[in-house]
C-alpha cells in the first residue's frame, strides 16, 4: 500500500456537513423560542459513542465559529477524559481556541455541572443530556409524554415527588431536579446536582441542551423563569456541606467526596476544578492543601 | 443582467464562515429579543429581496424548508431562481404549508394566523417570519417583555403588519403554538420569539 502520509481525511470546519448544521440550526432557533419544549432533531452519528456527549457536540459544532473560545468540562472538571477529548476534538476540528477558565470562555460545554464562577451575557452554556425527557421513567411511551407535555398534565411528576415525602419524609431526588419553565413546560435540567438548579434560573447566559441518542434539542434563552418544583410545606432545598473545599476552603459550592485510602480517610474538594485552582491561586488554602501550588493551565491559543 | 446570472451571483463568499456568522445574529436576537445584532452584507440577492434578508434564507433554508415568499417577491423570476439556486429550497404552496416566509412588505402582508402555528404537540411546526423593515426606530415604539429580556426593551420598526400588536397578542395567546417573527433591516437583525409580550404603551 502506497498510501500518502499527507492523504488524512479533511473535514468540514467543525466535522459537521453545512446541511446538518442548519438542520441542528433551525432547531435551536425554535428551541429557544419555546423555552423548555424539546425540539426534535435528526441526530447525527459522531465519532464518539452515544453517551459520551453526542448531543452537546452537535450543538457546539452547528454554533461555534473561529473567533470563539471553548471551554469543556465533565462533572466540573476541565481534565477528566470526557473534557479532554472533547476540547481536542474541536481543537482539531474548527482549530478553535480553548480555555478552562469560565470568565474568558464564549461556549461553554458542561456534562452535569454549572459553573460555580457567574455566567455573563455573552456567553452561551451547552448541555450534554442523556435523557431529555422528565417523564420518561414515569411513563416510557413517547407518545403519552408527548400529549402530557401537549396539555401541560404534569400531575404526575408531583405524585413523584410527593411519593418520596411518603417515603423518605423529603424530596429524595437530588440530581435531574424537574424544572418548569416560563410556567409552561416541565423540563429536565440535564444529571446537574439539584444545587445547580437556581443558577439556572434568570441567567443572563444562553443555555443549550442536546440529546444525541434522543434526538432532542431544547433551549432556555437569558432571563427566563426556570422554577424547581416543590409543594408548600416542603420547599425546594439545595444541597449544603457541613466543611469547607479541603483545598480551597471554599464554601457554598459544590464539593465531590474523594477517597484517600482503604482506611475510610476522604476529603471534600470543590467540583469545579477551575473555580478551585483560581481560588488556590489567590491564596485560599483548604486544611489539606498541598504545601505549593500545581502549575495552573492557561489558555492555549488556536494552533 | 440576465436572470441567470442574477440567480448565480450574490451568494456567501465563504458559505461555511458566513452560515455561521448570520446564524450567530439571528441566535443572539431570538435569545435577546428586540435587540439589533449587526450583520455585514454578505449576500447581494435581485431586488425587491434585501441583503439581510437574502443571508438569513441562504444561513437557514435548504430542500427541507418549504418557502413562502410575499406577493412582491414572488413577481419577479430572479428572486425565485436565485433562492432556488443558493439554498435549493422549494416554494410552498400554501402559507399554512411553509417553514420560512420572506416578507419584502410586511405593511400589506396576510394575517399572522394564515400561517403554520405548528401542532399543540409539535409547536416547532410552525412558520418563521422573515420580516424586511428598514429600521427599527421609525415606527410605533413597542415594548417588550418576556424571556431573554432582563427588564423590558424598546424597538419602533417601521412597516409593520397592519393591527400587530393585536395579532401579536393573539399570537401569544396561542402558546406554544404561534410563528417566530426574525425582522431583518439593512444594519443587522432583531427577532420577536413568539414568547416576547409587547406592553402596550401607556398614554
Amino acid at each position: 500500500m502506497t498510501a500518502q502520509p499527507t492523504d488524512i481525511a479533511t473535514y468540514n470546519f467543525a466535522y459537521l456537513d453545512e446541511q446538518t448544521k442548519r438542520m441542528i440550526r433551525r432547531a435551536i432557533l425554535k428551541g429557544i423560542a419555546i423555552p423548555g419544549y424539546q425540539v426534535p432533531f435528526a441526530s447525527r452519528e459522531m465519532p464518539m459513542p452515544y453517551g459520551w456527549g453526542t448531543g452537546g457536540v452537535q450543538v457546539t459544532a452547528s454554533i461555534i465559529g473561529p473567533d470563539d473560545v471553548l471551554k469543556v468540562i465533565d462533572q466540573g472538571a476541565d481534565d477528566t477524559t470526557n473534557a479532554v477529548s472533547i476540547r481536542a476534538f474541536f481543537r482539531k476540528v474548527a482549530n478553535v481556541a480553548v480555555t478552562t477558565e469560565t470568565a474568558k470562555a464564549t461556549i461553554i460545554q458542561t456534562r452535569h455541572r454549572i459553573p460555580e464562577h457567574p455566567l455573563s451575557s455573552g456567553q452561551v452554556l451547552v448541555y450534554q443530556v442523556p435523557i431529555p425527557e422528565p417523564l420518561r421513567f414515569l411513563e416510557p411511551r413517547e407518545t403519552e409524554t408527548r400529549k402530557m407535555h401537549a396539555l401541560e398534565e404534569y400531575g404526575l411528576m408531583h405524585v413523584k415527588l410527593y411519593e418520596d415525602i411518603a417515603r423518605h419524609g423529603r424530596i429524595a431526588t437530588t440530581y435531574a431536579y424537574p424544572v418548569k419553565v416560563e410556567g409552561r413546560y416541565v423540563m429536565d435540567p440535564s444529571p446537574t446536582p439539584k444545587f445547580d438548579n437556581p443558577k439556572m434560573h434568570r441567567s443572563p447566559a444562553l443555555q443549550l441542551f442536546g440529546a444525541g441518542r434522543e434526538k432532542r434539542i431544547y433551549a432556555l434563552p437569558p432571563f427566563t423563569d426556570v422554577v424547581s418544583l416543590d409543594f408548600e410545606d416542603h420547599p425546594f432545598e439545595v444541597q449544603t456541606f457541613d466543611q469547607p473545599c479541603a483545598l480551597c476552603a471554599a464554601e457554598n459550592v459544590y464539593l465531590d467526596e474523594v477517597i484517600l485510602d482503604d482506611h475510610g480517610g476522604h476529603m471534600f474538594v470543590c467540583s469545579d476544578t477551575d473555580h478551585c485552582e483560581k481560588r488556590r491561586e489567590q491564596g485560599h488554602r483548604g486544611h489539606l492543601a498541598p504545601e505549593t501550588p500545581s502549575a495552573l493551565e492557561k489558555t492555549e491559543p488556536a494552533q | 443582467m440576465d436572470i441567470a446570472t442574477q440567480a448565480i451571483e450574490g451568494g456567501f463568499v465563504d458559505p461555511v464562515f458566513d452560515a455561521q456568522t448570520v446564524f450567530r445574529a439571528v441566535m443572539d436576537a431570538m435569545a435577546r429579543p428586540g435587540t439589533l445584532q449587526p450583520l455585514p452584507v454578505f449576500a447581494r440577492p435581485p431586488a425587491p429581496l434585501s441583503a439581510t434578508a437574502g443571508a438569513i434564507a441562504l444561513a437557514l433554508c435548504d430542500n427541507d424548508t418549504p418557502l413562502w415568499l410575499d406577493l412582491v417577491l414572488q413577481g419577479p423570476a430572479a428572486i425565485k431562481s436565485w433562492l432556488g439556486f443558493h439554498t435549493g429550497a422549494p416554494l410552498a404552496n400554501t402559507p399554512a404549508d411553509a417553514h420560512f416566509a420572506l416578507i419584502a412588505t410586511p405593511a400589506e402582508m396576510m394575517a399572522l394566523d394564515g400561517f403554520s402555528q405548528g401542532t399543540q404537540d409539535y409547536p416547532d411546526r410552525s412558520t418563521t417570519l422573515i420580516l424586511q423593515v428598514s429600521d427599527l426606530v421609525s415606527g410605533a415604539p413597542l415594548l417588550l417583555e418576556g424571556p431573554g429580556i432582563e427588564r423590558t426593551a424598546t424597538i419602533a420598526p417601521a412597516q409593520m403588519p397592519r393591527h400587530f400588536v393585536e395579532q401579536w397578542k393573539q399570537n401569544n395567546q396561542r402558546f406554544p403554538r404561534g410563528v417566530d417573527i426574525i425582522l431583518a433591516t439593512p444594519e443587522g437583525v432583531a427577532c420577536l420569539p413568539r414568547t416576547t409580550r409587547i406592553k402596550t404603551m401607556e398614554a
